[in-house]
């Protein structure tokens, strides 16, 4: 097999997985680039003041956005972490390389296709956004492109589990997967079944936009598209759990507190998460109240136990190790002497706390089926789903990436200063905008909508108040910032990849804090009863915050009109 | 460093430390806590989603609404039927369902309303899905074409209330606003 061996971490790169993980991570980024870009026509459209967009354009751009973001940008990258865990770490090489290079193809062609159709075409034919809710139809190119970006995708998840199989047979990796493996393995499975609902989804519409098919029923489609688009999220949630624990290794040299309790929470996953599906049907017609309950709460919140468990076992892996290291004194000093300069790390605490605190909470709450009738719709979605596979997913894998691109692509970085600020940046950006557009939300506020003055419309009303400008002005602000901080990651990966300086043996930046080894025959120390009480403390707090929004918003349902 | 190596072949027999059980144990009793809410408010709390809902056509929908409104339509003083803004202003009598329409841009009729008084409203789309979004009581339903969802509102408070469409539904999706009024 044609392969270097890692000077960090000692591990054999093989050529075609490097290559292939290239091609994914710099497709990646570059439909990050162009998402951002839609992003900030959209945020400076909503900030009414400014109205930068024509309705036209900002109903395209959501489309474009939305699509980009939520599909190309993450399943890109998630496909570059696939071929990653399933070779680099293994020891291995790609199985049927040749096909590896097709999915990706297919993938970029699909790609090209949906945006060419969103950006390009009439309207009508264009901009039907993300959900692509039939009797809205567009032209039978998107649909083809998705689909082929999907088939490439599917092709991606199967290739995991031949090159995980393959590295067991050709004896290059022995005993149970390591944990980031692991983790990407929940994702790859879970990624099949939300591609084989996609799948159910998007063949009908297409069939249905050639003029082969007479009708798509509404309910069923809404049914089988949320099959796939929200466990297309908890391949995000499962892949970016992932690389917390990877971070946690890489900066401060951190190991899982219990592999068993990691383990099983991801099995959790593998279990309850798809039926999570039901929130984005929770006030449709045709579903029961037993049905919506008992699916909206992923079977008595095992899914959400499984999140829970991350919260305490990732920091606490990483108060246990800068324990290790001597920051013992109270219950924060490890906190506080954590290596905040390194953007790796400064990604993975905040995008463990914005996803945390603000997404898990918020999606709870929102996911409630009762709560729902006053989320539906409204700005409180976005301003959720911008805290989870955005302020989390997107920070936690901008972070990994600066590791990537010294250790995979073998250059030094063309700016360290930004890397740096940048994922301060985004975060701050990031949390702004979205907790302004849940406030707005909360208000009454519609997503997806061009003017809340209802201006043209046969009734107006003031009903929403002068605060909500400010919040408003608040979405504009934080999403430029947002916008801002991307621009920056992608330009310094862009030019780092044209300019940076080769790396010679160990590259200079970020530092890698790897976990040192037990020293061979030492007595084995008794584990204390709390060996991360900082991070239990941590815990109780964020436990404290959840039950109180979570009440919160049951004494707001309350005082509304009956409903039933 | 066994997240990126394999772990010992016993990981699944090491023991669960103090601190993580008790943690496990605490989320698990909050997980659950979450689920008997949802179910207690399903079975004693005044706002649920609506259960209630019927196939229909769109054809079918639109002639039994507009057969509603020519029958209930309100009289203004002079004893011809009421609009807003061309929109005929429609009251829902006790005991009788009324309906309320949405299309590609308008909710039609504008209904009245009593006060503390339940009023059974049928809701369908005549094209695409619709949002209602009825603002400022902040309660949104989904809407679809070929399905009739009927909701049980009683209004806790009198005033003009704006039905917003919050699901996108082409291009003049924002000018999509009807009324309710409520007396008292």
């Amino acid at each position: 097999m044609n392969a270097r061996v890692c000077t960090v971490t000692g591990l054999q790169v093989e050529n075609h997985a490097a290559n292939l993980i290239k091609l994914h991570a710099v497709s990646a980024v570059v439909f990050l680039l162009l998402g951002a870009l839609a992003a900030l026509g959209i945020a400076l459209t909503r900030w009414e003041a400014v109205h930068l967009l024509s309705p036209d354009w900002y109903y395209r751009l959501v489309s474009f956005h939305g699509v980009n973001m939520l599909v190309f940008w993450i399943v890109f990258f998630e496909s570059a972490g696939i071929v990653f865990a399933s070779t680099v770490i293994l020891n291995s090489r790609q199985a049927f390389a040749p096909l590896a290079y097709l999915a990706w193809f297919l993938m970029l062609a699909g790609a090209l296709m949906a945006d060419w159709v969103m950006l390009f075409k009439p309207f009508d034919q264009a901009t039907i956004m993300f959900t692509a809710y039939p009797p809205l139809k567009s032209h039978p190119a998107f649909y083809l492109g998705v689909i082929l970006f999907a088939v490439g995708a599917l092709v991606n998840c199967i290739l995991f589990f031949l090159n995980v199989f393959n590295a067991r047979r050709e004896g290059t990796h022995t005993g149970p997967v390591p944990l980031f493996t692991y983790a990407i393995g929940a994702a790859a499975t879970i990624g099949v079944y939300a591609l084989l609902h996609g799948a159910l989804a998007f063949i009908p519409a297409f069939l249905w936009s050639m003029g082969w098919i007479k009708d798509i029923d509404p309910a069923a489609y809404r049914l089988t598209f949320w099959g796939f688009g929200h466990p297309a999220q908890q391949i995000n949630l499962c892949a970016m759990v992932g690389v917390w624990y990877a971070l946690s290794t890489f900066t401060v040299g951190a190991l899982p507190v219990n592999e068993k309790v990691c383990r099983t929470a991801f099995v959790l996953y593998v279990l309850f998460i798809n039926l999570g599906s039901v929130h984005h049907l929770l006030v449709d017609p045709g579903l029961g109240a037993g049905f919506k309950i008992f699916n909206t709460s992923y079977a008595m919140y095992l899914a959400v136990l499984a999140s829970m468990i991350h919260a305490l076992s990732i920091p606490a892996s990483v108060e246990v190790a800068q324990r290790k290291r001597g920051y013992t004194k109270g219950l924060f000093e490890w906190l506080k002497q954590a290596p905040w300069g390194n953007p790796c790390f400064a990604a993975l605490a905040l995008s463990l706390v914005i996803f945390g605190f603000l997404g898990g909470v918020s999606g709870v709450i929102i996911g409630t089926a009762q709560v729902n009738l006053q989320a539906h719709n409204t700005l409180r979605i976005p301003g959720h789903f911008h805290t989870t596979v955005v302020g989390g997913t997107t920070l936690a894998f901008m972070g990994f990436t600066y590791y990537v691109i010294p250790l995979i692509f073998r250059k030094e970085w063309w700016s360290p200063k930004w890397a740096k600020v940048q994922p301060w940046l985004f975060a701050a950006g990031i949390v702004v905008m979205a907790l302004a557009m849940s406030a707005l939300g909360m208000l009454g506020y519609s997503r997806r909508h061009y003017d809340m003055s209802l201006e043209g419309a046969p009734f107006q009303s003031d009903q929403f108040g002068g605060v909500a400008l400010l919040f408003q002005a608040l979405v504009g602000l934080g999403g430029t910032a947002a916008v801002a901080s991307v621009v920056m990651f992608a330009l310094n990966a862009v030019a780092t990849l044209l300019l940076g300086k080769a790396v010679e043996t160990v590259p200079s930046f970020p530092p890698v804090q790897l976990p040192t080894p037990e020293p061979e025959g030492a007595p084995e120390q008794p584990r204390p009863k709390f060996a991360a009480p900082g991070v239990f403390a941590l815990a109780i707090a964020f436990l404290v915050f959840f039950v109180v929004m979570y009440a919160a918003n049951w004494l707001s349902l309350a005082k509304t009109w009956e409903i039933k | 460093m066994s997240v990126f190596r394999p772990p010992d072949d016993w990981w699944y027999k090491t023991p669960v430390d103090f601190e993580e059980k008790v943690w496990i144990g605490v989320a698990l009793v909050w997980c659950l806590a979450m689920f008997a809410a949802m179910v207690g408010w399903a079975v004693w709390a005044k706002q649920n989603p609506p259960k209630e809902s019927y196939r229909t056509t769109p054809k079918e929908f639109a002639r039994k609404a507009v057969e509603f409104i020519r029958a209930r339509q309100a009289k203004d003083a002079k004893g011809s039927p009421l609009f807003e803004k061309g929109i005929p202003v429609v009251d829902v009598p006790q005991g009788e369902d009324g309906y309320l329409i949405a299309k590609a841009w308008a909710w039609e009729p504008v209904l009245r309303l009593k006060k503390g008084q339940p009023a059974r409203i049928r809701m369908s789309s005549l094209d695409f899905q619709h949002g209602f979004s009825l603002q400022p009581a902040n309660l949104n339903l989904q809407i679809l074409p070929g399905y009739e969802y009927v909701a049980t509102l009683t209004p806790t408070s009198a005033g003009e209330f704006l039905i917003l469409c919050n699901e996108f539904c082409g291009k003049d999706h924002h000018k999509m606003v009807g009324k309710i009024i409520v007396t008292e």
